[in-house]
């Protein structure tokens, strides 16, 4: 085997690795990465797996140029972690990377919950999950909190003959369509221990981490300058210590929780504006947020641990 | 007798490989796939039964072909076929249309001649399928 492959290597092995460099360059796939690297905050270990998957596709089809033995590769995914934690937009950003691959043919992401997928009486699951997946073919199917379609509670559910027509699309028209599953890590692992077709049928689990407090202050950040909102310097510390309290509190969902937090604070902005409209407003007073804004919110009101976060 | 409706009807049957090449131009074009079918072959039948409703978000060939094999396996021996709706401000009509399934045998038609007022004859066809029922007739 080595003393026969040994022979054209050299030559051969030069082509191969310009055709790795050419191919890279051609798909673009580099550009989307760079952008999920540069728009998204955290979730190293995310886009450290994403990267990892797009290099085994990249080499995958290399291999079936240069004539070796590939098979298609399984590409249906789930993502798990808390709300907040970018499931979505990452799935957006790898339906754009297997389209640039060629893996998907026109790259749309469809999202789904349940509701989509299950119908309400006998007979009506099968044409809705099937009008689903015609919708999603040639792209990314994106089922949310996925686990709601397998209730073992009530044996009628009609939520399994949603992940049979799944499972069967899943496994023979690999070519047509990839399936992400998303949710709560704890409930997709119940989710898989009961549905092991579904589980052995994934090739990529990837976790979604929690964002740490410095994380969220620079997405904090990154909102609002997409929102062309500043902060004063000492609003800044408030929502510092904002995010500490809020991350204590129960329903934390990251990410969503500090876009509410802020969409809250330019309500209050906008009012406390509203309040002196006699006097003269310059623009920067709209473009900046206060302390006060963001003090108003009822989570520096409550003692560590309190219910219901405003 | 084989019956030419459509695009390409003079061509052999296309594949299914062809067939979805020409779903994809469609699509390509901002049009609406829809499927329909019918075992009455007459020239002037021009509404058929629709097998489902036009497909309007539909992005990608294989969804439709998924649903015209759905039709093939509901129908083995009608006619089938596929059209593409264009729905721009003006245009509003179907675009492309051709055939994807046909029945094994198909008998052709009759010459059917009527005798009018002064021994004038009137001349119309009539499709050997038809004289069975609706349903039983291929």
């Amino acid at each position: 085997m080595n003393a026969v492959d040994a022979q054209p290597r050299s030559a051969a092995g030069e082509e191969r690795a310009l055709d790795l460099e050419a191919l890279y360059r051609d798909s673009h796939v580099g550009e989307v990465i760079e952008r999920l690297d540069r728009e998204l905050v955290g979730l190293a270990p995310v886009k450290g797996r994403i990267r990892d998957i797009a290099a085994l596709l990249l080499i995958d089809k290399l291999r079936h140029a240069v004539g070796l033995s590939s098979g298609a590769p399984a590409l249906h995914m789930s993502f798990t972690g808390n709300p907040g934690t970018g499931k979505t937009t990452v799935a957006v950003r790898m339906a754009e990377i297997l389209h640039r691959l060629g893996y998907v043919r026109k790259g749309h992401l469809v999202a789904v919950t349940r509701d989509d997928l299950v119908g309400q009486y006998i007979g009506h699951t099968a044409p809705k999950t099937r009008e689903v997946l015609k919708r999603a073919m040639g792209g990314v199917l994106f089922i949310d909190e996925a686990y709601y379609l397998y209730r073992p509670e009530n044996e009628r559910d009609y939520g399994q003959e949603a992940i049979e027509i799944l499972l069967q699309v899943m496994e023979n028209q690999r070519d047509d369509l990839v399936v992400i599953l998303a949710g709560y890590k704890d409930r997709m692992e119940t989710f898989f221990r009961s549905n092991p077709g579904m589980s052995s049928r994934i090739a990529h689990h990837i976790d979604f981490p929690d964002y740490t407090p410095g994380e969220l202050i620079t997405i904090a950040h990154l909102m609002l300058k997409q929102m062309q909102y500043r902060l004063s310097p000492e609003a800044d510390a408030a929502l510092r210590e904002y995010i500490g309290k809020r991350r204590a509190l129960p329903h934390f969902a990251n990410a969503r929780s500090i876009r509410n937090a802020l969409d809250r604070s330019r309500l209050r902005q906008a009012s406390r504006l509203f309040e002196r409209r006699g006097g003269s407003i310059e623009r920067q007073d709209l473009e900046t947020l206060e302390a006060a804004d963001i003090r108003a919110s009822r989570v520096f009101l409550q003692p560590p641990g309190g219910e219901g976060p405003s | 007798m084989r019956i030419t409706q459509g695009a390409f009807s003079f061509l052999p049957d296309l594949t299914d490989a062809q067939i979805l090449k020409q779903i994809e131009y469609g699509l390509a074009n901002g049009w609406a796939i829809s499927v329909e079918y019918t075992d009455d072959p007459h020239p002037r039948n021009t509404y058929w039964e629709m097998f489902g409703i036009p497909m309007f978000d539909i992005r990608d060939a294989a969804g439709v072909m998924s649903e015209v094999n759905a039709c093939r396996r509901t129908f083995p021996s009608h006619y089938i076929k596929v059209n593409a709706f264009d729905s721009a401000r003006g245009r509003e009509s179907v675009r492309l249309s051709f055939i994807v399934n046909r029945p094994a045998e198909e008998p052709g038609y009759a010459l059917v001649r009527q005798e009018g007022p002064g021994r004038t004859i009137h001349y119309t066809t009539r499709a050997y399928a038809t004289e069975r029922p609706e349903g039983a007739r291929y």
